[in-house]
């Protein structure tokens, strides 16, 4: 029987939320499959990590601390990877899809000649034959595939993973690496200083659509107010009222908050597929025939501009 | 300098994608087709780059014969070549890769050039396949540090940044929380995220008449030596979750009633 190996990610020391969401889906794995979840932090001064991540439900962590780590680069990350499926015994590769996953666990996959199933969902099949539930056209179609290899890889989507809770404490092991040089060089790191939280990990993100004719002060109030991540739709970007990267939809990103307040967008399909994975849709839009309110949970017929302000005001009040 | 760039025939995001009623796959009829969003920009960034640098772009897909069509369309937007691994039926990512791996080897491009992900599958897995296999640095979701509304980018200018002696490449990129810029040996294969560019160019008549004399490369998918086993098989498609059918609210203060205590998301 084999185990399970998780890549925990970290930044500026920290571990990532989201690979909490990766340890989650690992013991739902555990729990099918049997089993047991090894972690592997890798990095340059990782011991925080390691601790944060040997509280967290594991049975034993890898850590691989070294200079060759500084920087995550795909090349020399998917050799330590795959070093520590070999030392683990692992037959599952787990890690979230944040880019950091997205980037490294596919050559992991080359790697070891194993399948990988991208930005999983869920679990599927009977026992110890564990399918994976995996969306397809930008979430318009659940896939549910089979990794037919004897070592199978899969990246989770975080939100749809329930985080491992703080529970006992692993033995650590060392695990010395000597990766080959890369072929890539890091140089630098540009911050994206926003106070606002990124879109794909927001709980509640406020977007506008064409209806804002580009003014998006009322939902920069409102956003501000909520802690909320800001949208656009597709005309909002093309029309250069917003940049490329606040587009939500199937050629933008792809997100699933607690709370999604659509203003002033009509909802084309390709924007849908972006957002109707959202807990709880609010649509506010003066066009009461507009595709969106089908998707909406909450549908206010009404101009933004006077909707928006009122909404800020009344939520203000609630939350005292 | 020459340049592969992938181009994959995908169903239009425009269209409505329904599942099959026996969970065998979508329904096709009805659906337009269209090349991949992400491979119109790769397209667009290697015809930059010839047109900064020089050198020959040749656009690579993988399918049946429509690909042809997308294949077409590129040459007329200015690739010089093209080349059509022929396949019918399902590709797995891996398998894809190993496909363009081969045409790699023959082609000796000094970069490939490839969408970040295509939007049928959403596998974003084949570029990362591609670079492993073939034992090359990889720059994945290729972006832009300066704006999309800067002069640099009204201008054309390429994001991929050549060296003087064009041995490497400086590439922005997007990771959580922010862009970081990497240096890759090249030869390298780079995947195009959507800042990378925001106006593509498009075809005039004379090109697309041009085009129809311009070569397609046919090579057989299985007389390249690679395993058409796909080591990830789609058993099932069912439609996403339906989402209840919701409800119009009158005003604002029922709006805000009904998140706070129905909802239960303030």
């Amino acid at each position: 029987m084999g185990n399970i190996l998780v890549v925990a990610e970290h930044f500026k020391g920290k571990l990532r939320k989201a690979s909490l969401n990766a340890i989650g889906a690992a013991q739902q794995v555990k729990a099918r499959a049997g089993g047991e979840v090894v972690a592997l932090v890798l990095g340059k001064g990782t011991a925080a990590v390691t601790q944060e991540v040997a509280s967290r439900g594991v049975a034993k962590v890898l850590e691989a601390d070294a200079d060759a780590l500084a920087s995550p680069l795909a090349e020399t990350y998917a050799q330590v990877i795959a070093q520590a499926v070999q030392a683990s015994g692992a037959t599952y590769v787990v890690a979230a899809a944040t880019n950091f996953g997205k980037d490294i666990l596919p050559r992991v996959a080359g790697k070891l000649g194993a399948g990988l199933a991208s930005d999983i969902v869920g679990l599927a099949g009977e026992g110890a034959n564990v399918l994976f539930k995996r969306p397809m056209w930008a979430g318009n179609a659940i896939a549910t595939v089979e990794v037919a290899t004897p070592v199978k890889v899969v990246t989770i989507r975080p939100t749809d993973f329930p985080e491992a809770v703080p529970s006992g404490s692993a033995p650590v092991e060392k695990l010395a690496v000597d990766p080959t040089s890369p072929k890539t060089k890091f140089l630098q790191f540009q911050e994206v200083k926003s106070e606002r939280p990124e879109l794909t990990e927001a709980s509640v993100v406020v977007a506008g659509g064409r209806g804002t004719k580009g003014d998006f002060k009322p939902i920069e109030a409102l956003a501000d107010l909520l802690g909320a991540a800001i949208g656009a739709s597709r005309a909002v970007v093309d029309a250069g009222w917003q940049p490329n990267d606040m587009q939500v939809g199937q050629t933008g990103k792809v997100v699933a908050p607690k709370l999604y307040i659509a203003a002033g967008i009509s909802g084309a399909i390709q924007h849908l597929a972006g957002m109707k994975g959202s807990k709880t849709i609010v649509a506010i839009n003066k066009d009461p025939e507009a595709p969106i309110f089908q998707v909406a949970d909450y549908g206010l017929v009404a101009d933004l501009f006077k909707a928006l302000p009122e909404l800020t005001e009344e939520i203000r009040k609630v939350k005292g | 300098m020459k340049i592969l760039v992938t181009v994959k025939r995908v169903e239009d995001y425009e269209s409505k994608i329904k599942v099959k009623a026996d969970g065998s796959w979508i329904e096709t009829a009805g659906v337009n087709y269209k090349s991949n969003p992400f491979d119109d920009i790769a397209v667009e960034e290697a015809l930059r780059l010839k047109a900064a640098h020089g050198g020959e772009v040749v656009v690579v897909s993988a399918g049946g014969p429509a690909a042809t069509t997308e294949l077409r369309q590129m040459l007329a937007t200015g690739a010089d070549r093209a080349v059509l691994v022929k396949h019918e039926g399902f590709l797995d990512s891996d398998t894809a890769a190993r496909l363009l791996v081969k045409v790699v080897e023959k082609e000796k491009p000094d970069l490939v050039l490839m969408g970040k992900q295509a939007v049928d599958l959403d596998d974003n897995q084949a570029g990362q396949l591609v670079a492993e296999y073939l034992g090359w640095g990889q720059v994945t979701f290729a972006s832009k540090l300066e704006s999309l509304e800067s002069d640099a980018e009204k201008k054309g200018v390429p994001g991929v940044q050549l060296s003087p002696d064009k041995k490497a490449a400086q590439v922005w990129r997007e990771v959580d929380g922010g862009l970081e810029q990497l240096e890759v040996q090249l030869p390298a294969v780079i995947t195009c995220d959507l800042r990378l560019v925001k106006q593509l160019r498009y075809a005039k008549l004379p090109d697309i008449m041009k085009a129809k004399k311009k070569p397609i490369e046919e090579l057989a998918a299985a007389s390249l030596g690679v395993d058409l086993t796909p080591k990830v098989k789609v058993v099932r498609v069912e439609p996403p979750p339906a989402r209840q059918a919701g409800i119009k609210v009158p005003d604002v203060p029922t709006l805000v009633d009904k998140l706070k205590n129905e909802a239960k998301v303030l």
